[in-house]
């Protein structure tokens, strides 16, 4: 469905040239349920730009459903849906007026546009805002207006950006809800990108995390978080760290942070090594008030590939390790 | 799709929330009537009018006057539309950019005309006398004029990337020079050498001259021709400026 080979783009900012995608090969295939993972600025959006026609690359290709989106423009826009980060209806239109304008904008004739607008108002439960301005709807409502009007042409794939950005986690899961029926309906390929990490841990099939504008991992977020963080151990010692230097000789330990008397210990599997922490600390009077053990989040995926944490690194992007454990210490 | 249909489409959404609250284009004829009622009693006395009465002189100046406020406005519409995203939204379907550019600049003649009769049906009372082909003429002109300056309110929204503040500041800047440059509101016979090819360069002048000689009924002279040159070479230029600003949008 998408197959991008060294897609670049680059921006002139005054006098400097910024790179913000930089050579991303992709394949996504019909069906998958992918999202693109990242912080503020890693190249998301820029991306998604070039797939959906809004901006040529600088280089490299991409192809949607077998149409090159530099030379096929027309082609590649009736393959795709888009849902942007805006409000993708006029203000100062009405819910169903933009529907059935939507089809129009397709080439469908009037009647199917508006046969069509109706089926999506029922689908999306958009029944009594049909008549309102879209002014007037909640953050929720435009939101599920956004995806109908992505949907209005049944596009094979469909793209969303940021879809749940700044909604309550009602209406986060209420929108949900309505894209996993609709592509359990229609077998829609679906490419989203979100800065929620468990959103895209939760739904997505398939996790792309991209930073400076490149992939730096692809895989589920199963694997990702398996392979690539381990599970975290988290003990408050009386003597944080003679307990830490014990720990340089015990396998599976990946990696140790002191906060003062904090440990953050980052396992293969807690659930064999915790007993053995709690074994070695009492052989070396080293008493143990609290042990915690977590499961890896896709952050910690984050904070592994690139040392920073994916909530912080929206506010700064300095990789220190003290930064880093400073950010582990907040969750 | 092609540019024709396109264009149709794109009109007709920028008109439905009009049709749909006519008051918009109601309301947005306030401050004409204000100036009508508040600044036309006061050329009664003004020399360089012409023979009719002072609202012969008037009133097709303050059409030529609804006509750049409101299409030089416009762009603020687009503006908008920009950043909530349903601009966006649009760009992505197989809509021709030509078309988003060519059904909002049309789209432009049809406020313009409904406020043009209204303000006519009020000075009638008052003492206006008009031609009614004439004044006919005069709309359609109108409305080609506000076509060109419409594309090039638009084609400003395009330029100044989301910045608010730079496209009222420029549309303020060009305004009101064009307004006074035109003899909408005084007569320019007092107007010094250099302030005169200021006049000359102005197209609105040309046009609400134009307005003057249709009203009364001259359809030959040189004064309509010259105004009907003003609004199409305006309307060419801005669509033109428009469609190109349209083709390289990005958002």
């Amino acid at each position: 469905m998408i197959e991008t080979l060294g897609l670049t783009k680059t921006f002139r900012q005054g006098k400097k040239t910024v790179e913000a995608v930089r050579g991303i090969d992709l394949t996504i295939g019909e069906g998958e349920l992918v999202a693109l993972l990242g912080p503020n600025g890693a190249g998301k959006s820029t991306t998604l730009r070039m797939l959906t026609t809004l901006l040529a690359p600088t280089s490299g290709s991409a192809r949607i459903a077998g149409f090159d989106v530099a030379r096929d423009r027309d082609r590649v826009r009736r393959s795709l849906g888009y849902v942007g980060q805006g409000n993708g209806a006029g203000h100062n239109q009405r819910v169903r007026d933009e529907l059935v304008v939507q089809g129009l904008c397709y080439g469908m004739t009037r009647h199917r546009s508006r046969s069509r607008a109706d089926e999506l108002i029922e689908a999306l439960e958009l029944g009594e805002l049909a008549a309102r301005t879209v002014s007037t709807l909640s953050g929720g409502q435009r939101r599920r207006l956004d995806i109908a009007l992505g949907l209005v042409h049944r596009p094979p794939l469909l793209f969303l950006d940021e879809p749940t950005t700044g909604m309550d986690p009602q209406s986060r899961a209420n929108l949900w809800e309505h894209i996993l029926r609709l592509r359990r309906e229609m077998g829609t390929t679906i490419v989203l990108t979100t800065h929620y990490l468990d959103e895209a841990d939760s739904m997505a099939e398939r996790v792309i995390v991209v930073d400076h504008g490149t992939v730096i991992a692809d895989d589920t977020a199963a694997a990702l978080k398996s392979e690539l963080a381990g599970d975290l151990i988290v003990l408050t010692v009386s003597d944080a760290s003679a307990l830490a230097s014990l720990l340089a000789g015990v396998a599976g330990v990946k990696d140790v942070t002191v906060a003062d008397s904090r440990l953050n210990i980052r396992v293969e599997r807690a659930e064999v090594i915790l007993p053995e922490l709690l074994h070695l600390s009492r052989s070396h009077d080293i008493d143990v008030r609290t042990a915690e053990m977590t499961r890896p989040t896709l952050d910690d995926v984050f904070l592994g590939l690139t040392g920073r944490s994916l909530r912080e690194s929206a506010a700064s992007t300095s990789s220190s390790l003290e930064f880093a454990s400073t950010a582990g210490e907040l969750r | 799709m092609n540019v024709l249909s396109g264009s149709t489409l794109v009109m007709s959404r920028e008109l439905r929330p009009m049709v749909r609250d006519p008051f918009t284009v109601i309301f947005s004829l306030v401050q004409p009537l204000i100036l009508l009622a508040l600044f036309g009693p006061l050329l009664t006395e003004v020399p360089g009018l012409g023979s009719g009465s002072v609202w012969d002189w008037f009133v097709p100046g303050v059409l030529a006057m609804i006509t750049i406020f409101g299409t030089s406005m416009t762009g603020s519409n687009l503006l908008a539309e920009l950043q909530q995203g349903s601009h966006e939204r649009m760009l992505v379907t197989p809509l021709p950019r030509s078309a988003l550019l060519v059904g909002r600049a049309f789209k432009e003649m049809v406020p313009l005309a409904a406020q043009a009769v209204l303000i006519i049906l009020v000075a009638l009372p008052l003492g206006l006398s008009v031609h009614p082909i004439g004044a006919a003429v005069g709309i359609v002109l109108l409305g080609v004029f506000g076509v060109g300056l419409g594309a090039l309110s638009y084609a400003l929204a395009l330029a100044v990337r989301g910045q608010d503040w730079v496209f009222w500041s420029i549309q303020q800047t060009l305004m009101f020079p064009l307004l006074i440059l035109s003899g909408t509101m005084l007569p320019l016979t007092a107007a010094p050498g250099w302030m005169q090819f200021l006049v000359d360069i102005n197209p609105l002048g040309y046009l609400v001259d134009a307005e003057r000689a249709l009203f009364a009924g001259e359809f030959t002279g040189s004064t309509v021709t010259a105004g009907v040159v003003a609004a199409v070479a305006t309307a060419v230029v801005g669509l033109a400026v428009g469609i190109r600003a349209m083709g390289s949008s990005r958002v």
